[in-house]
């Protein structure tokens, strides 16, 4: 046939396809992609954080030719790659400690700068605790001086390694172990919460942007797209931890599709300080959806709930829906809803 | 080991380390029924031929569908596709076009050329099959294909039972049915026509090893109506038949169909074509309760024929019927209201269903009739030992489709048979339901309609009313099935194991590394059509 046929059966969510052409095939879907995080590690039955770096990392190695440095905070993903001596980094791999990755990778990047090795390029990596609280301090030093650098934050809403305590990025009203569901307000409290990607992009870097491990090739175009920038950047990836979400380990990717498609999670990209797309909800969801397969807001269904929680939190689901225009004429919207299209 | 400063211990790679161990449940690709495969009557492996059309294999294809069923070009013109109605896909947005595809791929063979190869070696067997309709065709190319010696005797002039001598041209072009046919010719089978079969007995003693009757049902039925000694009254398979033979008789300006099957719609139909202006159906039921199929009732209505619901014919005179309206009792059945009203006419058809000629087993006390049709047993063999029957000689659905799933069984059943066997049927794998589905993986894409000619245009010829998919829309419309419960290479399983536990193999297969899956079961909660099943450890 002459005319390249367009694949109409999975368009592109699935991971690849038998009848797609080699140059549209997905990292992930080639037999020979780098597995920069192998078999045999640690993680928890179906943990979103091993699989979000692996997709993120082998899309960074495909981007470079395989010239990557990692440098990893504490958390998870250093605790269960790397119990000495194994490994399950298949590139340059460094863990320091817990607070400190954007401060290490700053100083790796500057050596390889030193030594004319400027094709090399370092990621530093980190959970969402070594991320938003106690690596805030450097991070937010590395972006603003510049440093050439991708960070990427691994945010499955709390401290999971030392067995989920509430975070900076932990959400409303989540029973975290120092955030009981007791008391009027059970889980963790409605506050301002800390949203990085937008203090990233307060810093004015060239690229910030938001992902979930429910979409790959999302995640895989930005990582690929964060390499073609010299500078600090950000990548902020939503990972389901089904040990301390309580949910069950199928789940990972459900969870993380309804976290965007409940407009909870906007995903969307930023350059220079300014957001130039967005990925829009593709069937509208209410929040129940998301929240209900999860323990940690049990206390928000039930007899013994305080609807008023559930409310509020569809309202940040309804202000972000508005912040950033997530509906469009394509999103199916539930049956019972109405919202007006960005 | 010279190692550096505070090492003691060799590095190692956690592939060592087999999580395997971990696991409580373990991913297993599964094969599910498709509910399109399951609704098809002539056991078609829908699904599987549209994976070969999905990457343009047509030739692929059609050797896959026609292991099922040798007419798929005339089957995808007149069946009424069951497993359209079953298809998962219309849960998403709308059924895929499988019929438009199969008659696209029966086009695509006749085409190039495209014959039946027989692979199994002769067994000397030989085999009569009485009527060459589509259950007699089908079980002769089921027979031809496993070695043995079939001869077809048709008491018309030519072969194709109701697809010539019913289905009108404009559903039905004729070259199809001879491109059809004469490649079952083509395989050795020898079709004798004006050779009517008078008794199966005396066939049976001919020496044959096996004989199916294959005879279906052509006595249009009767029904007392007072009449006019000049009054115009047919039955419609004479009408159709006579048209169908270039004799068609004359019917005037103005015709009455009775009865509200598909022949009924067919006869209205094939009356404007033969220039009358007005074609009234009179059906004493409701349009909800008509057994003729919503397509043809949409195109007849879009060619201008008359629905007249809820009325009886009562009496025929010259130039005239009296109908009666009839009222729906509490229990939905039509009532008789004692008010009349007359159309004018120029003659009747009747079209009130049709009987079986059951003059070929007269005098065989073993076989039970019942109904006016041939009891079987689920071999489909009749009460005398050595004869089957199928098609819309025995109970069932009267369809062309389930005619030729009948002789596809006939075939299984007989060649088992012959060699002292029953024939097994393969276990029925679990039905791959829409819960089944991840649908999210699927993208929206509205069904091709296929084109139609303008209806005006349509209603005085006998040219084919729906016209085929060209190859593009073909392949687009395939690449719109979601394969259900049979993996279709999407790479899910491979992408989203957070272990890679899932090893990539050629050729669209995959395997799981069982080294170090810890079952988390999000290959199967992931796979988008329910191809991969979690199953529980047994230690
Ligand atoms: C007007 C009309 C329209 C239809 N439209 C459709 C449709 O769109 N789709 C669909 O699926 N089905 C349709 N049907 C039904 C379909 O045609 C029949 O169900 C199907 O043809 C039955 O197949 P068969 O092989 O059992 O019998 P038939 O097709 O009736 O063939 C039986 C053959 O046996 C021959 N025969 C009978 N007795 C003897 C004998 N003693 N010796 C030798 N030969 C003999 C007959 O001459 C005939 O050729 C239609 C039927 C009619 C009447
Ligand atoms: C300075 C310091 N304080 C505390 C710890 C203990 N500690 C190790 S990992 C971790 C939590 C990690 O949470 P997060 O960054 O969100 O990563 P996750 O494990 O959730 O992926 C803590 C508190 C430490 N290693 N160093
Ligand atoms: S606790 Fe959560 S993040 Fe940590 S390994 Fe388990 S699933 Fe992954
Ligand atoms: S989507 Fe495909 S496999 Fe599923 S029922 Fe429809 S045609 Fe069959
Ligand atoms: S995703 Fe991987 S680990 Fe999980 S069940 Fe499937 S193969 Fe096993
Ligand atoms: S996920 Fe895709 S590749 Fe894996 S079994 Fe299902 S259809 Fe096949
Ligand atoms: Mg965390």
């Amino acid at each position: 046939m002459s005319t390249p046929l367009k694949f109409y059966q999975v368009g592109s969510f699935a991971v690849g396809n038998r009848l797609l052409a080699e140059e549209q095939l997905s990292e992930q879907s080639r037999p020979g992609r780098t597995n920069s995080l192998t078999s045999g590690h640690r993680a928890c039955q179906g943990c979103g954080e091993a699989l979000g770096a692996r997709y993120a990392l082998d899309a960074a190695m495909a981007a470079t030719d395989g010239k990557i440095v990692a440098v990893n905070a504490t958390g998870c993903l250093e605790v269960f790659s790397t119990p000495y001596p194994e490994t399950s980094w298949r590139l340059p791999w460094l863990h320091s400690l817990f607070g400190n990755a954007a401060a290490v990778a700053t100083g790796v990047s500057a050596a390889l700068r030193a030594q004319g090795k400027t094709d090399i390029r370092v990621i530093a990596q980190g959970g969402d605790g070594g991320t938003v609280d106690i690596g805030f301090g450097p991070l937010s030093g590395m972006f603003e001086r510049n440093d050439d650098v991708l960070y990427i934050c691994y945010d499955n809403e709390a401290y999971m390694n030392t067995g989920v305590q509430r975070s900076g990025a932990t959400p409303p009203a989540a029973r975290t172990n120092t955030t009981h569901a007791v008391g009027a307000n059970p889980g963790a409290s409605f506050s301002q919460g800390k949203n990085l990607p937008v203090i990233a992009m307060a810093h004015g870097i060239p690229y910030v942007a938001t992902a979930t491990v429910a979409d790959l090739h999302d995640l895989e175009e930005k990582v690929k797209k964060a390499m073609t920038f010299r500078g600090a950047r950000y990548l902020h990836i939503l990972v389901p931890c089904p040990l301390g979400w309580g949910s069950r380990s199928e789940e990972t990717i459900q969870l993380a599709r309804l976290a965007k498609e409940s407009g909870l999670f906007p995903v969307f990209e930023a350059e220079y300080g300014e957001v130039t797309e967005t990925k829009p909800i593709r069937r509208l969801v209410k929040v129940d959806e998301y929240l209900k397969p999860q323990k940690r807001f049990a206390h928000l269904f039930g007899p013994k709930a305080h609807p008023e929680q559930l409310i509020a939190i569809q309202a940040i689901a309804d202000r972000n829906i508005a912040k950033y225009k997530l509906v469009n004429e394509a999103t199916q919207l539930p049956a019972d809803q109405e919202v007006s299209r960005g | 080991m010279d190692k550096p400063f505070a090492i003691t211990l060799n590095i190692g790679s956690s592939l060592a380390n087999h999580t395997g161990s971990w696991r409580n449940e373990r991913p297993v690709y599964v094969n599910r029924l498709p509910p399109c495969n399951d609704a098809c009557p002539a056991g078609e492996d829908v699904q599987g031929w549209l994976y070969e059309g999905e990457a343009a294999n047509y030739e692929q294809a059609w050797r896959n569908l026609v292991r099922d069923n040798p007419l798929p070009a005339i089957m995808g013109r007149i069946c009424y596709h069951p497993c359209q109605t079953a298809c998962n896909r219309a849960q998403v947005d709308e059924a895929v076009g499988i019929n438009s595809v199969e008659r696209f791929l029966g086009d695509e063979a006749i085409k190039q050329g495209w014959q039946f190869k027989i692979t199994a070696p002769a067994t000397g067997k030989k085999i009569l099959i009485v009527g060459s309709g589509p259950s007699g065709l089908s079980a002769a190319y089921h027979l031809a294909m496993r070695g043995h010696t079939v001869t077809i005797r048709e008491s018309a002039a030519a072969a194709g039972g109701m697809m010539r001598y019913g289905i009108p041209a404009y559903r039905l072009p004729r070259e199809v049915l001879d491109a059809e046919i004469s490649r079952i010719v083509n395989m050795g089978v020898t079709i004798e026509c004006n050779a009517k079969v008078e008794s199966a007995e005396a066939a049976l003693a001919e020496g044959f090893d096996a004989v199916f009757l294959a005879i279906g049902a052509h006595l249009g039925k009767r029904a007392f109506i007072p009449a006019g000694d000049t009054a115009r009254i047919l039955d419609a398979v004479s009408v159709l038949h006579m048209t169908a033979d270039g004799q068609p008789p004359m019917l005037g300006r103005r015709v009455v169909v009775y009865g509200g099957g598909n022949t009924a719609l067919d006869a209205a139909r094939t009356a404007r074509r033969l220039g009358a202006y007005e074609a009234i159906v009179v059906y004493r039921r409701t349009q909800e309760k008509m057994p003729a199929h919503e397509i043809e009732l949409k195109e007849a209505l879009d060619e201008g024929i008359i629905m007249r619901w809820l009325s009886t014919v009562s009496r025929v005179d010259e130039g005239k019927v009296t109908i009666e309206k009839m009222a729906l009792d509490e229990k939905g059945f039509p009532q008789p209201t004692g008010e009349f009203e007359d159309l004018d006419a120029d003659s009747v058809i009747l079209a009130l269903g049709q009987e079986v000629d059951l003059s070929v087993i007269e005098g065989m006390k073993e076989i039970k009739v019942e109904d006016g049709v041939i009891e079987v047993d689920e071999y489909l063999m009749t009460g005398r030992i050595g004869l089957f029957a199928g098609g819309d000689a025995v109970p069932g659905e009267r369809t062309a489709t389930n005619a030729i799933g009948h002789g596809k069984q006939a075939a299984r059943a007989i060649d088992s048979w012959l060699q002292g066997e029953k024939f097994v049927h393969a276990l029925r794998p679990e039905l791959a339901s829409f819960d089944k589905l991840n649908t999210w993986y699927y993208s929206d894409a509205p069904k091709t309609v296929r084109p139609k000619l303008d209806a005006a245009r349509r209603a005085s010829n006998f040219s084919e009313v729906v016209q085929g998919l060209d190859a593009e829309t073909a392949v687009f419309e395939a690449r719109r099935c979601l394969s259900c419960g049979n993996c279709f290479g999407c790479d899910n399983c491979f992408g989203v194991c957070p272990d890679n536990a899932v090893i990539k193999l050629e050729g669209g297969k995959y395997e799981i590394n069982l080294d170090y899956c810890k079952g988390c079961g999000i290959c199967a909660n992931e796979c988008p059509c329910g191809a991969i099943d979690m199953e529980l450890e047994r230690s």
